[in-house]
């Protein structure tokens, strides 16, 4: 066991010494030293889809479930769950989105966070449906920046193998 | 308000863990007006953002404690990019409802305690986990995905509105407005040579932030502010109370809050909500807010200038500090609060009427000092410790107002001449929660 762990001057070569020890020491320019440590955390969640889950379902059989508006004067289409109306907060029905869209907006994405960095770079799109009063996120596959365009058209693909994700549909060039 | 203070945001602060750079903040502020000791401030109003950053639920209380404030009251505060905003706020409204005579704000952020990466996805978790984060975990997608709409909408359906070929048009349009927003990060990085509390001060060239690593198309990495470790505090009181502290208090005259939808994807396409000096003809044909422009931060405006007595943002505010996590939303923001029309954003940048005058920016900007938004260098030059942003701007525009500036940076350049009003717009996650304050000179 070691009194003390090792001291460094860049904080650089603190995390570095962390990965490997976990205990280091930083000393900033003023020469205070402070004791770093390695803390980490993990935890799987217990997490209920709860009045989504009928959208993740469908994923899984390679249906885009939007909602509807119940009320007649209201009758707002959403491209997104949401089991009660945005507009006049009256319950909602499901209904099938169509399976093909335009691109509202998109990105190239050369970075994430931690999880995803290894899946860059990766395309992100607001999909706009005909008839539907909002858009989806999702991913698009099969095309790189120099073919998006705002208008584009694009369609849905399923994973056969759904993870009950959003990442269960994505988007791909149309035709 | 009668003064504040704020720790230099650094990416990190190993030696000094929150509450002992709350402590510094607040020590500043104090010694700032002796008159005030800490036994007659009544209570506290504490924010930080995430407890992911901190892994250490209720880290208000150990402010609260660190300070010697307990047994006073106090409430913690978050609400993602604006929490410093709110508590900002937060802090007005227990003074000016009778409620506390002396409330002390204090807020800040450690993000440095895990990598960048892991950062980033922390502050992604403030975006929808079922149906955002799975796709990316990245915010800097998100403003990506609203800027090219912004671009459409009003670049390639204006300025480029003729020419034929739908894929060349966005391709110029695009081009257009990502040279246009690098104008407000050489801006912003460069107003922060003169100001000794910023992160990443520095002289930069349209080039340099065209030409440094694309994050997410179309925005570079000098077009983003970082994530920083900071804290920053401000004491308000009431104005009986004020006079015995300073002879140069700052009045807040208006408050507002907007919020939107957390996805994205749900904003509305409907009606602008009209600025006194706009028309409803002005924008006939424009779905509002979709995803190209922040509906709360207009609510914001409205209700801010509302309650200031504020018709026409340009004449009556000397100045703006606001959030500009990224380039792209400081022009968006420009069109929420009024200062130019929806869709004249780029060519206000380009006129210069957000940039100060007699600081060399290495190009032309005809109209500078019409109205300096962001004279400290905003989060993209100051950094973004966010639970102490929100604050940051107050003090900013706090010592602006009483003509301190001099002072507090020890370099005089940033100082306006004679500025009488001024705004803070604190903003969070897509635009899903924004705050604006009005602050005005208290004394002749
Ligand atoms: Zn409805």
């Amino acid at each position: 066991m070691r009194a003390r762990p090792p001291t460094f001057d860049k904080f650089r070569d603190v995390q570095a010494e962390l990965e490997r020890t976990g205990a280091a020491i930083f000393r900033d320019t003023d020469g205070v030293e402070s004791l770093v440590i390695k803390f980490p955390y993990q935890i799987n969640y217990i997490h209920s889809y709860a009045e989504d889950s009928p959208f993740f379902l469908g994923l899984a059989e390679g249906k885009l479930k939007g909602s509807k508006c119940r009320r007649v004067k209201c009758g707002f289409v959403f491209a997104t769950p949401r089991s009660h109306c945005m507009v006049c907060g009256s319950p909602t029905e499901w209904f099938d989105l169509p399976l093909t869209g335009r691109l509202h907006s998109w990105t190239t994405c050369h970075f994430g966070s931690e999880a995803f960095l290894k899946e860059t770079p990766y395309n992100l799109a607001l999909v706009e449906f005909a008839g539907v009063g909002s858009v989806l996120l999702a991913r698009l596959k099969d095309c790189v920046e120099s073919d998006l365009y705002v208008g584009m058209p694009v369609e849905a693909r399923f994973d056969p193998n759904p993870k009950y994700s959003i990442t269960d549909v994505w988007f791909v060039p149309s035709g | 308000m009668v003064t504040g203070g704020v720790t230099k945001f650094a990416k990190a602060h190993p030696s000094m863990d929150f509450r002992l750079m709350v402590k510094r903040a607040y020590d500043y502020a104090l010694k700032d007006i002796p008159e005030l000791t800490a036994d007659r401030i009544d209570g506290t109003r504490i924010s930080y953002f995430s407890d992911h950053f901190t892994r250490q639920l209720k880290a208000a209380s150990m402010v609260q404690d660190y300070l010697g404030m307990n047994p006073k009251g106090s409430i913690r505060l978050e609400w993602g990019g604006a929490t410093g905003g709110e508590c900002f706020q937060a802090a007005y409204e227990a003074v000016a409802s009778g409620r506390m005579d002396i409330c002390l704000a204090a807020g800040f952020e450690t993000m440095s305690r895990v990598a960048t990466w892991k950062g980033n996805e922390f502050i992604a978790l403030a975006s929808d986990t079922n149906f955002d984060f799975p796709l990316g975990g990245f915010y800097t997608g998100y403003y990506a995905l609203m800027v090219v709409r912004h671009i459409y909408e009003y670049l390639r359906l204006g300025k480029f509105a003729d020419v034929k070929d739908e894929r060349e048009a966005q391709r110029l349009a695009i081009e257009e407005g990502c040279r246009v927003m690098s104008l407000v990060s050489v801006k912003n990085h460069l107003n922060a040579l003169h100001n000794p509390y910023a992160q990443y001060p520095k002289r930069l060239t349209v080039e340099d932030v065209l030409n440094s690593e694309m994050i997410s198309y179309p925005l570079t990495r000098e077009q983003i502010c970082t994530m920083s470790d900071g804290a920053a505090v401000a004491v308000m009181c009431s104005e009986e109370r004020a006079k015995e502290f300073t002879d140069r208090p700052i009045r807040v005259i208006g408050v507002g809050t907007g919020t939107d939808t957390m996805r994205l994807a749900d904003r509305p396409f409907g009606k602008v909500p009209l600025m006194p000096h706009e028309r409803a003809r002005d924008y006939e044909n424009l779905p509002y807010p979709g995803v190209h422009s922040f509906r709360a931060g207009r609510a914001a405006g409205l209700e801010a200038y509302r309650h200031a007595g504020i018709t026409n943002p340009n004449r009556d505010l000397d100045f703006i500090e606001l959030h500009d996590a990224y380039a792209s939303s400081e022009i968006q923001t420009y069109e929420d609060l009024g200062l130019c029309k929806y869709g004249e954003g780029y060519a206000f940048t380009e006129r210069g009427d957000p940039f100060l005058k007699g600081i060399d920016y290495g190009f032309p900007v005809p109209n500078a000092g019409a109205i300096p938004v962001n004279p400290s260098g905003g989060l993209i030059a100051c950094g973004h410790p966010v639970g102490a942003t929100g604050l940051m701007q107050g003090v900013f525009a706090f010592w602006q107002l009483q003509g301190t500036i001099a002072k507090h940076f020890g370099d005089p350049a940033l100082q306006l001449k004679n500025p009488k009003r001024g705004a803070i717009h604190s903003h969070a996650g897509t635009g899903s929660a924004v705050t604006v304050s009005i602050l005005e000179r208290g004394f002749r």
